[in-house]
């Protein structure tokens, strides 16, 4: 008798078939995914998901049976879970990724990015005018195990040589660019969360990556093959100097996001940021990819200055172009 | 029951272990968070999982000998393993890895919203800043910095234990992806459907016996809810003993003293009055009034 008056045992018989029936293909797409989902099944999720919802604001209002809304509660998050996980297939985000999300986080960026390229450029005249000065301070830019051979010292022969080396064999190349890449990328991903603590970080490493650039510059300056030296590095270097902006650029977002919180309080604000910022990196690391191809494989071959200034060209054309156009009807 | 506490004090507990997220609905939905022991747990078979791919690339390399194109090949895939392992499983598998899905844990977003890629993208990369990084200059400064001096090591490992131990220091046991990405990880909720205890009686059975308002109105919830525990495990060891020891405190504290020389089965009188508890305690509920325990 007390047991058929109970509206929440009514409530539960009348609407435990659809609960289950939701188990029953949550269960199947946290074991094999949404693809284990047939088309009806798949139509029929949303409807459950929002039936299991409403259940549980009624369960909630209505019913003292603990387990029923522990259930629905643990139902509910689990649908919510596969209506509201990722949707975006891998192959889907990549394509968005390049043809719209990462050229227009760039662009808006810009501010953060101009500033990233101001440290780069501060630190590549600092050490370059120095170093000009006084050819001795070299060293205190490039430890002498680092510099392979180019210092202050080497006769002008030899730093010739370096920029037009044939001797590397070109089955070795490949790998070398591959670990050039993943040097590089590391270094970026470095500037990129050191944003975390402040931004200080990257400006210091952006600014010791221009110190590097300058003091080496200024070494073959002096011996006069400034063209040489230029026409070596920029193929890849416009690449690879973009990107390394890129991820400095990103790591002070980050610091930005984490300063000047804003309206939304430091930890939602850093959230934010860091999406921002973790698009640049991204899509920055897939140009250290390239910047790897092109110093590993296409430096050691192509000997012609005037084709090197060329691609040099060509490279800078190309993600100016990209970068001021790319996704810009979109959205 | 399994995760949501099968004890009884399940009703107090902690409350910095749970969250709320609003779901684009407008239903809260409450969620557990992981702790750090899984979180340790799940990432540590995902290393495991990770290293012995790696290893079975080194060894690829190994056989590949002297062929450049295709060890450059494997380093880059390497690359990509390090790097993408988490993001690609995540992605695939909407917010769990191996490791994750092994110990029952789930990466949501933090504020109720969809997983996005972006988000399961930036707290993976953080990663290698994170953990990778900084265990190579632990375990091989020279192969990350030539001619490092001593001290490095020392920073290095000071700043793994640092970002190591952060999750300990916030309540919702963020790391530095997590606050990046804007993500939380919980425990993936799994709770049974168990008998309604309201409707569980004999078919032929109404009620026995029968509670005057003022009787019913002595407990609350609390205790309807602790009622409901013993009730759902009254074929387990000793239930008897505690159903009639619960049976006499119960008709002590009503006020309805048993009668001299009739024999009552405790469990069937406990059903019984879970059942008209359970309905005047609904009952008033929907009126607005809920009875939170028996002082309330």
């Amino acid at each position: 008798m007390a047991a058929l008056r109970l509206r929440s045992v009514e409530f539960r018989r009348e609407r435990q078939a659809s609960w289950r029936e939701l188990e029953k293909l949550v269960e199947r797409v946290e074991k094999r995914g949404m693809t284990a989902l047939g088309a009806e099944e798949l139509s029929r999720l949303p409807i459950l998901y929002r039936e299991a919802l409403s259940s549980l604001g009624v369960a909630r209002a209505i019913s003292l049976d603990r387990n029923v809304v522990e259930y629905l509660e643990s139902l509910a998050g689990r649908a919510f879970l596969c209506v509201y996980g990722t949707k975006t297939r891998p192959w889907h985000a990549l394509r968005d990724f390049f043809a719209g999300r990462f050229p227009a986080a760039v662009r808006r960026a810009r501010w953060a990015l101009l500033l990233a390229a101001a440290f780069l450029v501060l630190g590549t005249l600092t050490a370059f005018a120095l170093t000009l000065d006084d050819p001795d301070r070299f060293y205190a830019f490039i430890p002498e195990e680092m510099a392979q051979g180019r210092t202050p010292t080497t006769p002008r022969e030899e730093l010739r040589d370096a920029l037009y080396d044939e001797e590397r064999a070109a089955d070795r190349l490949a790998a070398f660019s591959s670990l050039l890449f993943t040097h590089n990328s590391r270094v970026g991903l470095l500037a990129f969360g050191l944003g975390f603590l402040a931004g200080l970080p990257s400006f210091l490493l952006l600014f010791w990556n221009g110190l590097t650039l300058g003091a080496l510059a200024a070494v073959f300056h002096r011996s006069g093959l400034s063209p040489d030296l230029w026409g070596w590095l920029l193929p890849h270097g416009v690449t690879e100097l973009l990107a390394v902006v890129l991820c400095g650029g990103a790591g002070l977002l980050l610091a930005r996001g984490l300063i000047f919180p804003g309206l939304h309080g430091r930890r939602a604000s850093l959230a934010v940021a860091g999406r921002e910022a973790g698009l640049i990196v991204v899509g920055a690391v897939c140009m250290l990819l390239l910047a790897g191809l092109i110093e590993g494989i296409f430096r050691q071959t192509v000997l012609d200055i005037v084709v090197r200034y060329g691609v040099a060209l060509a490279t800078l054309l190309f993600w100016a172009a990209y970068f001021a156009r790319a996704g810009r009807g979109r959205r | 029951m399994s995760a949501a506490g099968g004890r009884t004090t399940a009703l107090h507990e902690p409350t910095g272990e749970r969250i709320e997220r609003t779901t684009p609905e407008g239903i809260p939905v409450r969620f557990q968070i992981a702790t750090g022991g899984d979180r340790v747990g799940a990432f540590l078979v995902d290393f495991v999982l990770m290293m012995l791919s790696l290893l079975a690339l080194g060894l690829l390399v190994q056989l590949a000998g002297g062929g450049a194109w295709l060890q450059a090949l494997l380093m880059l895939l390497a690359f990509v393993v390090q790097h993408g392992y988490f993001i690609w499983f995540e992605l695939r598998w909407q917010g769990a890895t191996p490791g994750k899905r092994r110990l029952g844990l789930r990466v949501i977003d933090g504020r109720g919203g969809a997983l996005g890629a972006d988000a399961v993208v930036v707290r993976n990369l953080t990663r290698t800043l994170e953990f990778f990084l900084p265990l190579g200059v632990v375990l091989a400064p020279e192969a990350i910095w030539p001619g490092s001096p001593p001290w490095v090591r020392g920073v290095a490992s000071l700043w793994v234990l640092i970002v190591a131990l952060l999750p300990l220091f916030n309540r919702h046991r963020l790391r530095v992806g997590d606050l990046l990405g804007g993500t939380l990880v919980v425990v993936a909720p799994k709770t049974v459907l168990l008998a309604d205890q309201g409707a569980v009686r004999a078919p032929k059975a109404a009620a026995t016996f029968t509670f005057t308002d003022a009787q019913l109105d002595v407990y609350g919830i609390y205790e309807l809810q602790v009622l409901e525990e013993l009730l759902r495990h009254s074929d387990g060891r000793d239930a008897h003993q505690k159903l009639g020891a619960v049976y006499r405190k119960i008709r002590a504290k009503i006020g309805n003293p048993p009668l001299k020389g009739v024999v009552v089965e405790p469990e069937r009188y406990l059903r019984d009055f879970y059942a008209a508890l359970r309905a005047r305690l609904e009952g008033r509920m929907l009126l607005g009034k809920r009875k939170a325990d028996k002082h309330g």
